[in-house]
């Protein structure tokens, strides 16, 4: 592979993939927000 | 006898009688380094063991990066096995708090503008002459991420690590130097007084728990090679988060940060010997490292600005600056520049969101680079 496919390949596939990937991971941390949101455990802690 | 006497004290000056013209230039190199480390305060923990590593390496005859050599036998057992920026890792993350990320997901994103400076800075590389696996490592600069950029160098051109983990430390503690007239240049007076209000406590704890493991599962599945860099942060957060292995969370952050960092520090400064590291090679990475890390915050930058535009001009675009893995230069950077123009103006924790969002797309990044790199059959 020369230089300029692989250059290319890289930042078009490494810079998208990156966005990509913390994309989904704030998705899912909007997700588990909603799945264990914050009063509820709270209430919880201070039954504990 | 005078004869006997002549030959031992020949013995004596043989040290300087073996001096390579490069070895007191890096004597010198070492001691501006143990200058910014002790004087100026720029990321002693690190400058100090280097600098001090790069005097020992540059006195002749000593050995010490030689077969049996003392820090011949530290770097190989903890920099060529990729196991010191592992350890580090379990400490880092012992040490984050992603709280401030959780309570603002999308900050994420920050995190992943801020490594774009890696990609171009590959490409750059590349357009200079550089092979593949060079190029790789030297972008690995702009991820401003010791840890990650001596995992990635030591595995793809251990040749250049003493020049790319010295710019990759060394840049990391000048983040405070470079980055203001950067934001400056690329926001208006308006958009650097921007008050993003204060962020309101809305993370479980429980959330804070399965957040690592589901970081590392996730995106263990996308980038599998970066796994190992990812799996020892999430593991050292998760420790801090559950609660449940108090001694080991404190041993992580402490003793066992402590001792990887020294011996880290030192085996850096033993690969910088004045004989392979004084050419001009060197210098383009220095230069291209310093344009990575520029990159990154242009990017950071501007992402924010994107933001601001997309939600309404609730986001400040000097936190994207901050969206970099120097945790918490980067962010307190932000905090400093947003008060010069607006004294009422809090955003430490919304560029400590941004700023942990940094420590893990670093992470990502390199784990996507490896993998396309994986993936394009080039290793």
């Amino acid at each position: 592979m020369d230089n300029l496919t692989f250059g290319v390949s890289m930042v078009v596939v490494g810079m998208g993939g990156t966005l990509l990937t913390l994309w989904l991971l704030s998705l899912i941390m909007l997700l588990l927000k909603k799945i264990f949101p914050y009063k509820e455990e709270n209430g919880n802690n201070s039954r504990g | 006898m005078l004869e006997a006497i002549m030959s031992g004290l020949s013995g004596l000056v043989a040290g300087f009688m073996n001096l390579h013209w490069s070895n007191p230039v890096m004597i010198l190199v070492g001691l501006l380094l143990l200058y910014l480390g002790i004087k100026k305060g720029f990321e002693p923990l690190l400058l100090v063991p280097i600098g001090f590593g790069a005097i020992l390496v540059n006195i002749p005859l000593a050995g010490l990066m030689e077969e049996e050599g003392f820090l011949r036998i530290i770097y190989d057992a903890g920099i060529m096995t990729e196991i010191f920026p592992l350890l580090i890792f379990v400490g880092i993350g012992a040490m984050t708090d992603f709280g401030p990320l959780l309570e603002n997901p999308k900050i994420f994103m920050l995190g992943a503008a801020g490594q774009f400076g890696i990609f171009l800075t590959l490409a750059l590389a590349l357009a200079l002459g550089f092979t593949k696996l060079e190029a790789l490592s030297i972008g690995i600069i702009g991820a401003c991420d010791g840890p990650t950029a001596i995992y990635v160098t030591s595995q793809y051109a251990p040749h250049l690590l003493g020049a790319v983990s010295v710019a990759a430390y060394s840049y990391m503690s000048l983040v405070p130097v470079f980055q203001p007239p950067i934001m400056k240049l690329l926001t208006t007076k308006e958009e650097r007084e921007i008050n993003m209000g204060a962020v309101k406590k809305s993370v479980s704890k429980t959330t804070k728990i399965v957040f690592p493991i589901v970081v590392t599962v996730i995106a263990g599945m996308i980038a599998p090679k970066g796994l190992p860099l990812l799996g020892t942060i999430m593991l050292g957060n998760l420790m801090r988060e559950c609660g449940a292995v108090e001694r080991l969370t404190k041993a992580s952050e402490n003793e066992i940060a402590n001792v990887v960092t020294l011996l880290l520090g030192i085996s850096i400064g033993a690969t910088m010997d004045g004989r392979v590291f004084l050419k001009y090679q060197t210098l383009i990475i220095l230069c291209l490292g310093l344009l990575a890390i520029c990159l990154d915050t242009v990017c950071g930058v501007l992402f924010g600005k994107l933001m601001k535009v997309v939600t309404g001009g609730r986001i400040n675009p000097l936190i994207g600056a901050a969206g970099i893995s120097a945790y918490p230069m980067a962010a307190r950077v932000a905090q400093k520049e947003g008060q010069k123009y607006n004294r009422k103006n809090y955003l430490l924790m919304h560029a400590m969101g941004a700023n942990t969002g940094g420590q893990v797309g670093s992470v990502i990044a390199a784990g996507v680079m490896l993998s396309v790199v994986n993936g394009l059959g080039i290793v």
